[in-house]
């Protein structure tokens, strides 16, 4: 769930302080521009171009003599392996503002994003530091991974004569994840099985699915005027109350329309696909699958009951089958 | 009293690109051809154009096509939400702008690559939850995430209701086919449907099959709004609007309103129809010829029933006998409708509303001094009348 409306507010004047300001030092590249770490790249990449990698051909070009691949601009100040491992305390700003997102439950991140200038070719033994900036820092976005920030970055690329050889705008979403991490799974792990299409979740919709969560069906419920209502929506359109409530339905209703779903088949479900309308005794109706039940069986006035399963690994929906 | 909207506008220019599965070109280039032609059709030059109005949905922004097209200053700029809700309701706009003074002459556009791009029969679905995507997840963990998936749960109802049967939906494609076959433009031209094929034809949401839906196309469509007085001094005759209107009733969604006491009537498009009759003073049997909406076809019972041409849950018998053909009672569609001849949201049938005025469909009826145009069905909708001008 996201946070209460204060505590937000603290959280985002702390994200708001990291805008603009340095994350740390300039980072300094561990080598100068060098032809092996070319060489390697363009063998990774496939990138034969000889401007590169030829000595001979490099001196014809345009470039008279070997020049790096442009998009290398990165890989000149990346720290090596020391940036994985994890450490209690944060190396840099923007290490301090991911654990204050992580602690607030924005524990995911995500890159979304990744443009790049270059002002000059480099060429080796260039000597390249980099100084990155907090460059914004969105206001809370509903997002189809989960509710988060999203993070741009500045990295401006200088060498060994202070001079401006490329940027780097990185931009990240950090992250409540919508759904429970995956747990780490086992080597013979078969592949992830596609899952049906999660219901988004905000202010209106997530306390429905969550009680949907714990096994249970709920109606919407006006305390105002005691209307009840489906689907949920933020004010009662019968008295304009906002106190709103639910009650548990019983479960018991019948098929006031359905369709048998054929074409397109979407991953994670099962065709041919039985999606019905049920009248609930309560007196709403709903859009549910019926299961349990031949798609040439189902007819309208069919009495059903509710079953809330477990349709795939993480997702509870409320379902039904005929109640006979 | 009489609404000033009534005959204080008139559409002269119509303009289309040509109707294909993979245009090979941008939705923007689309819009400034259909717009373009639209404009030229009405004798007019782009600059004596001030005003534009699209749906929500189109990709082109007005200012992009006004630089395309070389449209100068703009003076009124427009959209109107729910997809093909839109259809006449980008009309409306523009009738009002030129009524009230606010444009002289209004471009309403569509353009799509509707099958080479975006296809809305792939479903719902998006990045950033709006209140938009709560209402679809109510809908897709179901997998009820189709437009034709939503009028099936809505077409299911309506035939355990009235009796109606596949074979009755099957008449509203074969009588739209006829009229597709005599029109080059069309996808279908010069190949007929029969109820058999129709019925052989594989299901894509019971009770719906692959012949009650419309196609998917890459085009585009525009028409151009001015007053009946500058529409007088124009090369082609005027479809004067005699009566037009916007609607959403009580306790709507977006395709889904599942929700109130009976779910076989549009009550939306019962409100449209109160207010185009009521505006122009005419009534259904006033109405010699229609281009009734038709993304699936029993979408075009519920109309005909929402219009009065016959009660509610008689369209079934309505649409027997040819009565939505040429000779019969009320030729619909005579373009062949989205079924037939392409999807372009509605457009290209106020295109055809605009033909049947002039006299110049490829399936022109006899009678033709009032003729009907609807808009999307299942959303916020539009509608309006067109008669001729003085
Ligand atoms: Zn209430």
């Amino acid at each position: 769930m996201t946070l209460p409306a204060k505590q937000k507010r603290e959280l985002e004047s702390k994200l708001q302080a990291y805008v603009g300001k340095p994350i740390g030092p300039p980072q300094v590249g561990r080598d100068p521009v060098n032809v092996p770490m070319i060489r390697q790249w363009c063998d990774a990449m496939g990138d034969g171009h000889p401007a590169y990698t030829d000595p001979v051909a490099a001196e014809r070009s345009v470039h008279r003599g070997l020049v790096a691949p442009p998009t290398m601009l990165q890989a000149w100040i990346l720290p090596g392996f020391e940036m994985s491992v994890e450490t209690e305390a944060p190396r840099d700003e923007q290490q301090a503002l991911h654990k204050l997102l992580s602690d607030h439950g924005y524990t995911s991140v995500v890159a979304t994003n990744c443009e790049q200038g270059y002002a000059r070719y480099l060429r080796p033994g260039d000597e390249l530091s980099a100084e990155t900036v907090v460059e914004s820092i969105s206001e809370e976005k509903a997002t189809a991974l989960g509710i988060g920030y999203f993070i741009d970055t500045l990295t401006t690329f200088r060498d060994q004569n202070g001079d401006e050889v490329g940027w780097m705008k990185f931009r990240v979403l950090k992250f409540i994840p919508q759904q429970p991490a995956q747990t780490a799974s086992s080597a013979d792990a078969a592949p992830a099985k596609p899952q049906r299409i999660r219901p988004l979740l905000g202010h209106d919709n997530a306390w429905w699915w969550e009680i949907v969560n714990q096994g249970q069906l709920p109606i919407q419920k006006c305390n105002g005027c005691g209307a009840l209502l489906h689907p949920p929506r933020p004010m009662c359109g019968h008295c304009q109350s906002t106190d709103l409530s639910h009650v548990i339905a019983s479960g018991k209703g019948e098929v006031y329309s359905f369709v048998v779903m054929h074409h397109p088949q979407f991953p994670g479900y099962e065709y041919p696909l039985v999606a019905a309308l049920v009248e609930l005794e309560e007196g709403t109706r709903l859009v549910s699958n019926l299961v349990g039940c031949a798609p040439e069986d189902v007819h309208i006035g069919l009495p059903v009951r509710v079953c809330v399963e477990r349709v795939d690994d993480e997702l509870m929906l409320p379902v039904f089958r005929p109640a006979s | 009293m009489s609404s000033p909207l009534k005959d204080a506008a008139a559409i002269v220019g119509i303009g289309a690109t040509p109707f294909t599965k993979n245009s090979g070109v941008s939705e923007l280039q689309l819009a400034s051809e259909c717009v373009a032609a639209a404009i030229a059709d009405a004798g007019l030059a782009p600059t004596d154009v001030d005003g534009l109005v699209t749906f929500s949905l189109d990709t082109n922004d007005e200012i992009e096509v006004a630089r395309a097209v070389g449209i100068g200053d703009l003076t009124f700029f427009s959209r109107i939400p729910y997809g093909g809700g839109a259809a006449i309701g980008i009309v409306h706009q523009a009738a009002m702008a030129v009524a009230t003074g606010s444009a002289r002459a209004v471009v309403a556009y569509r353009a799509l690559n509707g099958r080479s791009g975006q296809r809305y029969s792939q479903g719902v679905g998006g990045d950033i939850v709006t209140s938009d995507l709560i209402h679809w997840s109510w809908y897709m963990p179901s997998g009820l995430m189709t437009p034709t998936s939503w009028v099936a749960m809505f077409t299911q109802r309506y035939m355990h209701e009235y009796g109606a049967k596949s074979t009755d939906l099957a008449q509203v494609a074969v009588s739209t086919r006829k009229h597709a076959v005599n029109n080059p433009a069309a996808f279908f031209h010069g190949r007929p449907l029969t109820i058999e094929e129709h019925q052989a034809s594989r299901f894509i949401v019971e009770p719906l099959r692959l012949y009650d839906c419309c196609q998917e196309t890459d085009g585009g469509c525009a028409v151009v709004i001015t007053t009946p007085e500058r529409a007088r001094d124009l090369e082609q005759p005027g479809a004067l609007i005699r009566g037009v209107a916007q609607a959403s009733a009580a306790d709507q969604e977006q395709m889904t309103s599942f929700y109130r006491p009976s779910i076989a009537t549009l009550p939306e498009m019962d409100l449209v129809a109160r207010q185009v009759y009521a505006m122009s003073g005419l009534s259904p049997d006033d109405i010699d010829a229609a281009v009734i909406y038709d993304a699936f076809t029993s979408i075009v019972l519920w109309q005909l029933e929402a219009f009065g041409f016959c009660s509610v849950g008689e369209g079934k018998d309505f649409v027997q006998d040819g009565n939505l053909e040429v000779g019969g009672r009320l030729p619909t569609n005579t373009h062949g409708g989205q079924l037939s001849e392409a999807y372009i949201h509605g457009v290209n049938g106020i295109a055809e509303g605009v033909r049947l005025i002039r006299g110049t469909s490829t399936n022109q009826p006899a009678k033709n001094d009032h003729v009907l145009v609807t808009g999307g069905v299942g959303v916020p909708t539009s509608g309006m009348i067109l008669g001729k001008l003085d």
